[in-house]
């Protein structure tokens, strides 16, 4: 019996692991743009382009790296248009993220079309289980690169953010656009480096899913991780470090299901499918309105009022 | 966020009597979105020439698969009964300032329930008439409660609609596919796990004398309706203001709370009897056929309306013709059957942005007296 809790265990550690680098990268990316004062929640379709941009460049190339690079500079095109039109007036950002959000899965699904068959080459990984010598433990807690680069990136930011005058800059921006243009800052520029930044780290996301795991391409790669992301962005109340943690958990409560199944427990499987969206409602109706949440937000912000 | 409520308000703040102005202020909120529609048209052509397609052979074959027939112009208007519901589920939360698109979900769970409710209906061989009737009720009831809560959490917590809505599309989604993979399933088909088939005596008829069913005549009448309640009577007036500033309608004593809850549930319903449709008179079952994006279509419907239900109609007319000529499209220019998600992504994108374009013409502003910073 304790066999199968450890087996669980390990696979629920694994599974978080494993399933939290999308959402770790999306977050990281949305905590950036909404740190400047303007929300994207378009990162969905920038998950999903990023998933099948990574997937062809690495069939084609051969490198599952260059194919990461891609799925950064798709998400930093979409971004980019992203940033630049929420800078017209009258044009509403959380609008404009559906939009890009439908806009960036249609271009996926239109040309990924030639790629849900092929093969491509996938992003290697190495274990932090092998001293065990269990062979299950090893495959349970193999780690990607991209994880460490994503957990990388948190800290770069926390750090930035604290004590650079870029980090300044954009958390100026987000607090009070007028405070910024009183500095002299350009708002609007601020902004679209923000949210370009942003689409260029969902992107990397997107290339996880393709490349790593699941480790292929087709249209259901991504069902809400982008989305639910976003969601946590509020629940780690903008702080980097917060979103890995949040997005490491959510990993956790994603593999639940899988963990529960490779013992034998089958019962409930599309509940646990669901769990995930219900988690994150739940979540935000616990983070919405809290204390601690209105202190942390950034005041430009629209998602919040 | 509130400004997506705003050209009723503009309207009917500053029309009165002065004819003059409100047909220049009606001529900018047609002009603006059909330049709009222009631009993606002609964005999608270089989209199409640059893959090597041919531009001019597209949007022939848009023009017969969706209107050149009667066969054709039936099947779009077949497509657009779900599209105009769905579209009014994002319209009425819009008015009062809400980004709401869960429209798909709604749909999925309120058709899902209408045909869970019909089995033992079905089984019991109770009257046709009432078990429809039934149907309906339960499916757009299950879908106000459904949008309803997005309202509610909107309301009491603060939880961001937009957000809040898609996660539940996603657990409509799930919810269905829990019961029809699982207890709900009919173990007689078994290709695709569906619920039970309605069959044929219990499906609704179509409209005399076409082949389209009467989800065409409802979305219409529907809209009709909602534009009136919107437009014309103290409670459109209420969620207008609303609407337009939340802190000034509680000034006044407007229940803010109540009108965002009730918005939620009309557009909830709407979805939902959309759903109900789609399994009575298209699908016979509720299975994954549900989950085909006209909830999403729909929220692109309702911007290009600019969120009034009777310019909803047209607009989802014209999209259902698009969305019938898909496989048409599809079959002759070996293209992808998401081609039509890349045209409707892009109109969407230079929709958005062509409300930058407001107030920006005189022709349009002569002898106004309101404004429009």
């Amino acid at each position: 019996m304790s066999d199968s809790v450890l087996i669980v265990l390990f696979a629920i550690v694994g599974g978080a692991l494993r399933v939290s680098t999308p959402f770790m990268f999306v977050a990281l990316g949305e905590c950036l743009t909404e740190k400047s004062g303007r929300v994207n929640l378009g990162l969905e379709g920038t998950l999903v382009l990023g998933a099948m941009s990574a997937y062809a460049v690495s069939f084609h190339s051969g490198s599952p790296w260059l194919g990461v690079l891609a799925a950064g500079g798709a998400g930093a095109c979409l971004g980019a248009l992203h940033g630049y039109v929420c800078k017209l007036p009258r044009v509403n950002d959380i609008a404009i993220g559906i939009a890009m959000m439908l806009f960036g899965t249609g271009l996926a699904f239109f040309f990924g079309k030639a790629y849900i068959q092929p093969s491509a080459p996938r992003l290697g990984s190495f274990s932090l289980g092998e001293w065990t010598g269990s062979a299950q433990i090893a495959t349970a807690l193999q780690i990607n690169p991209l994880l460490i680069v994503g957990i990388a990136v948190a800290l770069l930011m926390a750090w930035a953010f604290a004590n650079t005058k870029w980090g300044l800059i954009v958390r100026m921006t987000g607090d009070s656009a007028p405070a910024a243009k009183a500095m002299g800052v350009s708002v609007d520029l601020v902004r679209f480096l923000s949210t370009t930044l942003g689409g260029f780290l969902a992107g990397v996301g997107g290339a996880f899913l393709s490349l790593y795991y699941p480790g292929s391409w087709n249209q259901g790669l991504s069902s809400g991780q982008g989305l639910m992301a976003v969601a946590l962005v509020i629940f780690a109340r903008w702080s980097p470090v917060r979103c890995v943690i949040a997005a490491l958990l959510f990993g956790a409560a994603g593999a639940i299901g899988p963990a529960l199944q490779s013992i034998g427990i089958t019962q409930g499987y599309y509940f646990f499918n669901a769990a995930p969206y219900i988690l994150t409602l739940f979540i935000m109706i616990a983070s919405a309105g809290s204390k601690q949440a209105l202190r942390d937000v950034p005041g430009e912000l629209s998602i919040t009022k | 966020m509130a400004d997506i409520a705003e050209p009723l308000r503009a309207v009917s703040l500053s029309g009165g009597s002065d004819l003059s102005i409100r047909v220049r202020r009606g001529a900018e909120y047609v002009a603006i979105p059909l330049f709009a529609l222009a631009v993606s048209a002609a964005l999608f052509s270089l989209f199409l020439l640059a893959l090597g397609k041919s531009p001019a052979q597209f949007y022939e074959l848009v023009y017969r698969g969706g209107f050149g027939t009667a066969f054709s112009i039936q099947n779009t208007l077949q497509r657009s009964a779900p599209l105009i519901l769905t579209a009014l589920a994002v319209a009425v939360p819009a008015r009062i300032g809400l980004i709401m698109i869960g429209g798909e979900g709604a749909l999925v769970i309120g058709g899902f329930a209408a045909a869970a409710l019909a089995i033992p209906l079905v089984t019991g061989k109770a009257p046709v008439m009432l078990t429809l009737v039934l149907m309906a009720i339960t499916g757009a009831a299950i879908g106000a409660v459904w949008v309803g809560i997005v309202g509610y959490l909107r309301h009491a917590r603060g939880v961001n609609e937009t957000i809040s809505s898609l996660l539940l599309t996603y657990i409509g989604v799930a919810v269905m596919n829990f019961f029809v993979e699982g207890s709900l399933r009919d173990l007689t088909n078994p290709n695709k796990p569906s619920t039970m088939p309605l069959g044929d005596a219990y499906m609704v008829g179509k409209i005399p004398g076409t082949d389209v069913h009467w989800g065409l005549a409802a979305g219409i009448i529907l809209a009709i309706l909602l534009y009136v309640l919107l437009a014309r009577t103290t409670f459109g007036f209420a969620v207008r203001v609303a609407g337009g500033n939340a802190r000034a309608a509680l000034a006044q004593g407007l229940p803010v709370g109540k009108l965002i809850v009730i918005c939620c549930m009309i557009a909830g319903a709407c979805a939902g009897l959309a759903g109900f449709f789609e399994v009575a008179a298209i699908q016979g079952r509720a299975n994954a056929s549900l989950v085909a994006g006209y909830g999403f279509t729909g929220i692109l419907i309702s911007f290009l309306a600019r969120h009034n239900p009777l310019a909803i109609i047209p607009v989802a007319i014209l999209f259902g013709g698009i969305v019938a000529s898909g496989g048409l499209i599809q079959r002759r220019m070996a293209l992808p059957d998401a081609t039509v998600l890349v045209l409707q992504g892009l109109t969407f994108v230079v929709l958005l942005v062509s409300e930058t374009l407001y107030g920006r013409f005189k022709i349009f502003q002569a002898g106004a007296t309101v404004d429009r910073t």
